[in-house]
């Protein structure tokens, strides 16, 4: 069934069509509406979980844990200072190996506020063990949340999925709902060979002296890095009932092009506009969308950066003292593979909107130059 | 198979806990004084450790003669790592915290 949904409600069907069992969530703008509509979707019924009313994010994901470590099938949602909040507990749920699954609306950090579209507040948790997906569709945020359970219980990690605020969480798209016995054929009961259970009483997460700590950090790790083959398998599976898919990454005329644009979540929309006015003009420009950030799909993006003359990398996010963080990662993918000059813009921090204009200039800009030693600021007032 | 193969994927122990008797960490001792105890149950419900056992049974030392065959609280050294909780909540007074002797 054909609907229009704004993003926010689109991350609500996603989890209410994966059967999520346990929802603890705290309101936050832009993240409001995910829990207004899972709270409906729970009073009238039509989705049997326990919503937990919390009195802060950081509850909010402890519940989850609680929850997950039973054996539930666990969801939240927050953005911004919310999800800054839920820090601490970001890193237990994924060294306890928890499958939980969560919507961060990405939204910039205060001071001063600023409730409008930025990376940072999910950028900023890049090293807790999260897996990381950023959307450029509604239809990509609904279906995103159910995949995401499915790999995150084969390889039992929790997954973050990120979409932007207001471009996506309060502009209505039109989202195709599948049907829920076609959800449940791709997504089984959640069953966890070890759980919580008074009859086979455990005590989880004990002291892990120094003897075994990296070993356990390891396995975390060699997780992710499956991870990147498993996210493949389920989209594959995912597409054979759905007919829809989307990949570790989204590659866009790469093959030939001289200069690829590399871009995630709804800046990658425009940027796709504009590789099309450029190629019908004859110019060869490529499009590059990083959709999985953790695990980082390192040969992915090699594979797409193989022939290109020059890469523009679009952040909507900095990292204070170094530059914007998908350039930094692009370029250690680029290391000992290929010498290719990438430009990294930081643009559109704080919702400023990033237009076709603005692209075009990041564009001619790495056109006319041979190589670019710092990040470059687009659009700051003279 | 080696041993980092051997390891778990989750830290997590392969049975109860009840084999780590913290009782061992203990440097006070609380001690119910069951002449003064109301049996009120009120350290039952605060210990963190779940280490207030209920006699149910009752204990004949009481300060009431009806109090003597109420269920009264004991607790169990074999868990309880002294931290006072009890004592504190009391509204009897009753538990004292002693030097332990090792």
């Amino acid at each position: 069934m054909k609907k229009l949904l704004i993003g926010n409600h689109a991350v609500s069907y996603g989890a209410m069509l994966s059967r999520a069992e346990v929802i603890a969530a705290y309101p936050i703008t832009p993240q409001t509406q995910v829990v207004e509509e899972l709270a409906e979707l729970c009073a009238s019924g039509k989705l049997k979980a326990q919503f937990i009313k919390v009195e802060s994010e950081h509850s909010a994901m402890s519940a989850c844990i609680g929850a997950a470590q039973a054996g539930a099938r666990a969801f939240t949602a927050t953005s911004s200072q919310g999800l800054a909040l839920m820090h601490e507990v970001l890193h237990w749920a994924a060294n306890a190996r928890l499958p939980i699954v969560m919507a961060n609306i990405n939204r910039a950090m205060a001071p001063g506020w600023n409730i409008w579209a930025d990376h940072i507040d999910s950028l900023a948790q890049r090293d807790t063990g999260w897996m990381q997906f950023y959307a450029e569709t509604n239809q990509e945020v609904l279906d995103t949340i159910i995949i995401a359970y499915k790999v995150c219980e084969r390889v039992l990690l929790p997954a973050m999925i990120n979409l932007d605020a207001f471009f996506l969480s309060h502009t209505a798209e039109s989202v195709e709902i599948p049907e829920q016995d076609m959800v449940d054929e791709f997504l089984p009961p959640y069953n966890p060979e070890i759980k919580l259970d008074p009859d086979d009483p455990r005590a989880f997460g004990g002291l892990l002296p120094p003897k075994y700590y990296m070993e356990m950090r390891c396995k975390l790790h060699s997780a992710h890095r499956n991870a990147l083959k498993i996210i493949e398998e389920e989209e594959k599976n995912f597409f054979k009932i759905f007919k829809r898919k989307y990949g570790l990454v989204d590659e866009f005329y790469t093959k030939d092009a001289q200069i690829i644009i590399v871009t995630s979540s709804t800046i990658t929309s425009t940027a796709r506009e504009f590789v099309m006015r450029e190629r019908k003009k004859g110019r060869k420009l490529g499009l590059l969308k990083v959709r999985v950030f953790r695990p980082f799909p390192f040969e992915k993006i090699r594979g797409a950066l193989k022939n290109c003359q020059k890469v523009v990398v679009i952040d909507r996010n900095i990292s204070y003292g170094n530059a914007g963080i998908f350039a930094t990662e692009i370029k250690s993918a680029l290391y000992g593979f290929r010498n290719v000059p990438v430009f990294g813009f930081v643009a559109g921090l704080g919702g400023r909107d990033v237009q076709l204009e603005d692209i075009e200039g990041m564009v001619d800009f790495a056109r006319k130059k041979n190589f670019s030693k710092d990040e470059i600021w687009w659009g700051l007032k003279k | 198979m080696k041993e980092n193969q051997k390891l778990p994927e989750i830290v997590v122990s392969s049975g109860s806990m009840k084999i780590n008797k913290t009782g061992s960490w203990r440097n006070l001792r609380p001690e119910i004084d069951y002449s003064k105890c109301i049996r009120c149950m009120i350290c039952w419900k605060f210990c963190p450790d779940a280490c207030i056992k209920i006699n149910k049974e009752g204990i004949k030392l009481a300060p009431r003669e009806n109090l003597k065959k109420e269920p009264a609280p004991e607790i169990d050294y074999d868990y309880c790592k002294g931290c006072g909780i009890c004592a504190e909540e009391c509204p009897a007074k009753c538990i004292a915290m002693l030097k332990e002797k090792k």
